[in-house]
């Protein structure tokens, strides 16, 4: 079954919602904003970790509670409803997963328990340019007598500005543009001559630009082999491109709810605003992207868990269906809203913040598209 | 031989296949040619002989009609059975032995609306393709507005008498038998309609063929004067039409959204991306040269997947006894936007190769999707225009009210 949830699922998802929507909704956010809190907020990852939500992807020999893709896209769905600033995109999901795939045992060991008890967080650093672009890596790892060093800089490094722990991408061989001669670091946030510039973000999420000035990273802090980071790499995005997708079907059917629910308030002429057929037939226009994305996430996640061989395809689809989604019911949110969608006191404004961020994380519709075509050969 | 299915589904796909390795003719597990479709009827020409010897041992079986009951002529499947038929003729490539608006859409609004007489008389004729059946719903007043309709149906004591006019009649040159909508009361407009059948040889019955701005078509207007139709053959009240009319266009909307829009295959035409890269041409790495054109292809190829994925949900959902009402509202409006967004992009991607109407100078596939772009105008119109359908989900499945 591709998109029927089983009942573990389905409590899971039930536990998430609720949770979100009493302990994160988006009033929090405003007043993470508003203390100058900058989306960090240490008692709710404490709550996250609790909940289990952090070891969903980890297997119980690390101390996870090993559920599936599927069950975590259920968690991000609930944490996109209410634009929740939490690590577990990038710490549950990424990171899990990047020491899961390419991690040695004695990584695993090291790292897994510790990303399940919420006591550590990561971030991959990867991108350099203000767009996402994997194989343009230019930050160089050299060689030194017990490991590497590294000398570069990271734009735009989600969660950046509090993780504990960076995965860095840094290029061991040839030049930007080679998807060949990438590896992995494990960067801890203290190591020296690595330097944190924190981001105040549009969607009050904030992040951070990181310096690498000669930081030397110990042999034992490779993850997987030198040179073929790309091989981790890809599988690890796209395990990630496919949860952020979900957190972004969660955030358009909240905003579309909210507007839905509007239009079924609002008085002008008279009458309700939803009963204008102009308005109506938008509105009508948005539910059928949103079935036909719903449909693409379902089937991204379950890709993950039945390990198939179009995963690559069905991410790229998701990430690029999810991203059009978010930014269509995003904009009419504040549009059907009027002149109070565009006051800071209302939610609309938040919902718009956050899709367009969501939108260029790990790659934008139109690099997916390029992806999605160049994957089916033209 | 009367098949016997067994209610084991192993045993029975065991049997099925066995009995279709036995009766399905060679010729008949080989892609169809438009010219060799079967549609039944007393016009039936059957083109390949093999097609007639495989729609009756078909129909003998009920096969043509796996989940009608016995005693209308249908194989007295369930839904697993039928399914296991399915994927066993796919198994083989068999052809669909029957084309047919009885089986699609009459028979199933017959075996829920009409009295057991008229389901006897028939629904075996259905099955077995002897009546060829076509639909007078639209009038030249009444295209969206259905319940407008004005084809006036009189009680004459012994029978009724019919004059009106129906337009967009698929097939009605064709046809043996018509289902149609009529108005028995002016006073009132849903509560007016009636749902009456009648031979097309009836004196006072005329079809003239439409010209379609992609050339010649299926469709018809029909003209109906003083036409005398015996008491019996009104199904359901007197005035008890809609309901009918309303039931048989969900089973014409999910047809149409299920068949209309095949695949390339197997016609001559190449896919979208096949066209694209002939005619635009790509670099050393196999990426097309227009950019912008690629961007859109693969935009569209998304929304394509992404339907298909929505079907296939759909069905999963229903399967596990969900609710999928909201689901299904959108396959037709959806559907119409991406096969209209596909032929758009093929002609665009053809450039003047796209713009030949015949004769020689261009290719045959090229001229197919020149036509098929003219035609996929009317995907939007047919069955429920898109406006209907977004006010369908307005209404329905988003609860927006009209103004109070």
């Amino acid at each position: 079954m591709t998109f029927v949830l089983t009942e573990d699922q389905e409590m899971l998802r039930d536990t998430a919602v609720n949770f979100t929507r009493d302990e994160l909704p988006v009033k929090h956010l405003r007043e993470l904003r508003d203390s100058g809190k900058n989306g960090v907020d240490p008692e709710a990852r404490q709550k996250l970790a609790e909940l289990g939500f952090f070891g969903v992807l980890i297997p119980e020999e690390y101390d996870g509670v090993e559920m599936s893709m599927v069950a975590f896209g259920q968690v991000m769905e609930a944490q996109g409803r209410t634009l929740a600033s939490t690590p577990l995109l990038q710490t549950a999901c990424i990171g899990a997963s990047a020491i899961l795939l390419g991690g040695t045992e004695a990584q695993k060991k090291e790292w897994l328990p510790k990303i399940a008890s919420g006591e550590v967080t990561t971030a991959l650093a990867l991108d350099e340019t203000s767009h996402h672009n994997p194989a343009g890596v230019g930050t160089e790892a050299e060689r030194d007598g017990q490991g590497y060093t590294l000398t570069g800089a990271k734009k735009y490094v989600q969660d950046g500005h509090h993780a504990d722990v960076f995965i860095v991408v840094a290029r061991t061989f040839g030049e930007p543009g080679d998807a060949h001669g990438l590896t992995l670091f494990l960067v801890p946030r203290d190591a020296k001559g690595l330097t944190v510039h924190t981001l105040n973000t549009v969607d009050s999420h904030g992040a951070a630009h990181l310096t690498l000035d000669g930081v030397h990273v110990d042999e034992s802090h490779v993850l997987g082999a030198a040179d073929k980071g790309m091989d981790i790499l890809e599988p690890v995005l796209d395990r990630g491109r496919i949860a952020l997708a979900a957190e972004m079907l969660g955030s358009s059917l909240a905003a579309f709810e909210m507007t839905h629910e509007y239009m079924q308030t609002r008085k002008q002429f008279g009458q309700l605003i939803g009963s204008f057929q102009a308005l109506q037939h938008r509105a009508a226009r948005m539910f059928t992207e949103l079935e036909l994305t719903t449909s693409c996430i379902a089937a991204a996640l379950a890709a993950v868990d039945e390990q198939r061989n179009d995963l690559a395809e069905l991410a790229s689809l998701a990430k690029a269906r999810a991203s059009e989604t978010v930014h269509l019911v995003s904009n009419e949110t504040v549009q059907l809203h009027g002149g109070i969608g565009m006051t800071d006191d209302h939610d609309a404004g938040f919902y718009m913040k956050r899709a367009r961020v969501q939108e260029a994380l790990l790659g934008s519709a139109s690099f997916h598209r390029d992806r999605y075509a160049k994957l089916n050969g033209y | 031989m009367p098949f016997d299915a067994p209610s084991d589904n192993e045993a029975f796909r065991e049997k099925i296949r066995g009995w279709l390795e036995e009766n399905c003719p060679e010729s008949m597990r080989t892609p169809m040619p438009e010219s060799e479709v079967v549609w039944g009827g007393r016009r039936e020409k059957f083109k390949n002989p093999d097609s007639k010897v495989w729609l009756e041992r078909m129909g003998e079986q009920g096969f043509t009609a796996p989940t009608w009951p016995k005693e209308y002529g249908g194989a007295g499947l369930n839904r697993d059975q039928a399914k296991i038929l399915e994927q066993e003729m796919a198994r083989i490539n068999a052809r669909t032995p029957l084309f047919s608006f009885g089986l699609w859409m009459f028979g199933p609004a017959l075996l829920e609306f009409g009295n057991e007489e008229q389901k006897k008389r028939f629904l075996p004729d259905i099955v077995m393709g002897k009546t060829r059946w076509c639909q007078g719903y639209s009038e030249p007043g009444a295209g969206s507005d259905l319940a407008g309709l004005q084809t006036k149906c009189e009680d004459k004591g012994d029978h009724y008498l019919i004059n009106g006019q129906k337009v967009w009649t698929s097939y009605a040159d064709q046809a043996d038998w018509i289902f149609c909508l009529v108005r028995t009361d002016n006073t009132k407009k849903h509560e007016g309609i009636s749902f009456i059948l009648f031979d097309m040889e009836s004196e006072g019955v005329e079809t003239r063929p439409i010209k379609l701005i992609s050339g010649s078509s299926p469709f018809c207007e029909t003209f109906f004067s003083d036409v005398k139709v015996p008491k019996d053959q009104l199904v359901g009240e007197v005035n008890g039409g809609w309901k009918i009319a309303k039931r048989l266009l969900q089973h014409e909307r999910s047809s149409i959204s299920a068949s209309g829009f095949g695949s390339a295959r197997g016609t001559g035409m190449l896919e979208l991306e096949e066209y694209a890269k002939i005619h635009v041409g790509t670099d050393s790495d196999g990426k097309l040269l227009d950019g912008d054109l690629r961007g859109r292809i693969a935009e569209h190829q998304m929304y394509t997947k992404a339907f298909n994925l929505t079907v296939g949900r759909s069905q999963e959902q229903a399967k596990a006894g969900q609710e999928v009402g909201h689901t299904a509202s959108i396959i037709k409006y959806a559907a119409a936007k991406m096969n209209q967004d596909k032929h758009e992009l093929m002609i665009e991607a053809l450039g003047t190769e796209g713009l030949g109407w015949e004769g020689e100078g261009f290719d045959k596939g090229a001229k197919m999707v020149t036509r098929g772009w003219l035609r996929s105008k009317g995907n939007s119109i047919e069955g429920g225009t898109s406006e209907i359908n977004l006010n369908v989900v307005s209404k329905r499945v988003l609860g927006l009210r009209d103004h109070q």
